[in-house]
């Protein structure tokens, strides 16, 4: 018998382990739900499958009574929206004022401290201000997740650019590269894909702004939607709902992942030559 | 007319003497191979021909003006690793230096210009063996492939100097021999002015037209970082004997620690 840190499960086993937890779960629920309704038929806290079911083609397929929206697109679309936004604008600033840290020394003098200490300031803190300053529209919102993400987004360039071996820097300017021509030819395409890697890893973070901020003040959106149900306790919209979060969660990951990728076929070749 | 003097030139990090007091003279087309213990300086040396660090005291004269503090396309550069760029393929490692030329804003060239360009880098690549190679990255290129790489990279601005440090370093017997060859057909073909470092005495003998040795004169064991290194030996090369090779060889050793 091989010890058991080098018993390595075959591909179809490691499939199955895999699967496992997640039908254990579903198991669990499904017995615990069973015996809540047994005892209580009208219990909300475990709905049944079927219950569930209904609840999701309520918010998806019938118009709301009040509204006349189909409520899960509308609040998929204001959700997305607002994320995508938020994100995009993170990451842009991200991308130009952490190049310019990375690479730039006056500016890094400059700005560096500054990005230091706004990172460090918790941004559910300032979502008052938000409020009070851009109102309860789609702008505080925005704006909270880019105060959120955008921090870290900035220094993770700074430092990726700040990564690249000096050796390139100096062989850039052998060739007659400018400050400008460095930046643009060699620092940028190279942080690109890093860019990419730090925006999947600040999404979760994006996410939680996103619903923090919807639940506090919105009139549509997931995190709305969940908060609004609670009073309610409709956990046959909330749980479709988290599952829903986790799927398009899950989908925007993947979809960046196969991006860099595509884009970027030398970042996956080991990256250094 | 001297490429490089270096008058009474002196370089210390802090209290570290690095290099002390080297003065020297060069003359263009002058092939020369550095030696010394490892840490005693010589890729500093290279980074105050490069511009990259100013020395603390001394001058150092390019065609007798002060050498410019940065580096410039005047002097290109191949280092042991990472000298050329991962994101870019062979081709467009090459076409770089004439593309920032071309445009200054964009760094980038379009329809003739391009194709010029393209046509001298692919010149360039086959001249040092890699015309099969133009749409590779540097990942997927052998040790030896990537520094005829950055040679060609290097070579198409035609600098006036080039500078080697230690670029066959991490390279098999077999293949060093293979760009030995290279750097020579090159030298004299360009008639470059060529510093080269490397840890292998006997490559130094071999390529250069003159060898310096970079050595510490003197010694303190309280305080080894009180003294730096300087030019012992400046051999014109072709009229060494054995025992000149001999004792050398033991210098170095003698300091291997
Ligand atoms: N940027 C620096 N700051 C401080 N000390 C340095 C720096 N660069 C090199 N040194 C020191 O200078 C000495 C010589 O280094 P180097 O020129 O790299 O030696 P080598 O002959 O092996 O190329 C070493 O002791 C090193 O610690
Ligand atoms: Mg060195």
């Amino acid at each position: 018998m091989k010890r058991l840190i080098n018993q390595r499960p075959s591909r179809a086993a490691q499939v199955l382990l895999g699967i496992l937890p997640f039908a254990l779960l579903l198991l669990a629920y499904l017995w615990a739900s069973e015996l809540r309704l047994a005892a209580n038929p009208n219990d909300k806290l475990l709905p049944a499958f079927s219950s569930i079911g209904e609840a999701i083609w309520s918010m998806a397929f019938e118009a709301d009574k009040r509204s006349g929206n189909y409520l899960l697109w509308v609040d998929t679309l204001a959700s997305l929206q607002r994320l995508g936004l938020g994100v995009l604008l993170s990451a842009l600033m991200g991308l130009v004022i952490g190049v310019a840290n990375g690479a730039v020394p006056l500016f890094r003098a400059g700005l560096s401290p500054l990005v230091m200490a706004l990172s460090l300031i918790p941004p559910m803190a300032i979502l008052p201000v938000l409020f009070i300053v851009f109102g309860l529209g789609e702008v505080s919102k925005v704006a909270l997740i880019t105060i959120g993400i955008a921090p870290f987004l900035i220094r993770d360039m700074q430092q990726r650019v700040l990564e690249l071996p000096e050796e390139q820097l100096i062989k850039a300017q052998t060739l007659g590269a400018s400050s400008w021509q460095l930046i643009l030819r060699v620092i940028l395409p190279q942080v690109l894909p890093r860019l990419l890697d730090a925006v999947r890893l600040s999404l979760g973070s994006a996410w939680l702004f996103l619903i923090a901020a919807e639940a506090i003040a919105a009139t549509e959106g997931l995190g709305y939607r969940i908060f609004l149900v609670r009073r309610y306790l409709s956990m046959d919209v909330i749980l479709p709902y988290v599952l829903w979060i986790t799927l398009l969660a899950f989908l925007t990951d993947y979809l960046l992942r196969v991006l860099t990728r595509r884009s970027f076929p030398w970042y996956y070749n080991g990256g250094k030559p | 007319m001297n490429v490089i003097e270096a008058r009474h030139l002196w370089k210390e990090y802090g209290d570290n003497v690095v290099l002390e007091n080297v003065s020297l003279a060069v003359k263009a087309g002058e092939f020369i191979t550095v030696v010394g213990t490892s840490g005693c300086g010589k890729t500093t040396f290279l980074k105050l021909l490069l511009g990259v660090e100013t020395a603390t005291r001394g001058d150092l004269l390019l065609d007798g003006k002060p050498l410019p503090d940065e580096p410039n396309a005047d002097r290109g550069i191949v280092f042991q690793r990472y000298s050329v760029f991962p994101h870019l393929n062979v081709l467009e490692n090459v076409m770089l230096g004439a593309e920032l030329a071309a445009s200054p804003f964009w760094g980038r060239t379009f329809g003739k210009r391009r194709r010029a360009i393209r046509e001298q880098a692919v010149a360039m690549l086959e001249s040092v063996g890699l015309g099969t190679a133009l749409l590779k990255y540097p990942s997927e290129l052998s040790g030896g492939m990537q520094q005829r790489l950055a040679l060609a990279q290097a070579l198409i601005k035609k600098p006036r100097i080039l500078l080697l440090d230690e670029p066959f370093g991490a390279l098999d017997p077999g293949i060093r021999a293979d760009m030995h060859q290279l750097i020579l057909s090159i030298w004299r073909q360009t008639g470059l002015t060529i510093f080269m470092i490397t840890h292998d005495l006997k490559e130094g003998f071999y390529l250069g037209t003159r060898l310096w040795v970079f050595d510490k004169r003197r010694h303190d064991p309280q305080a080894p970082n009180r003294f730096g290194a300087t030019i012992t030996y400046d051999i014109p090369l072709g009229h060494t004997d054995r025992t000149t090779l001999h004792t050398i060889q033991q210098s170095l050793g003698a300091n291997h620690d």
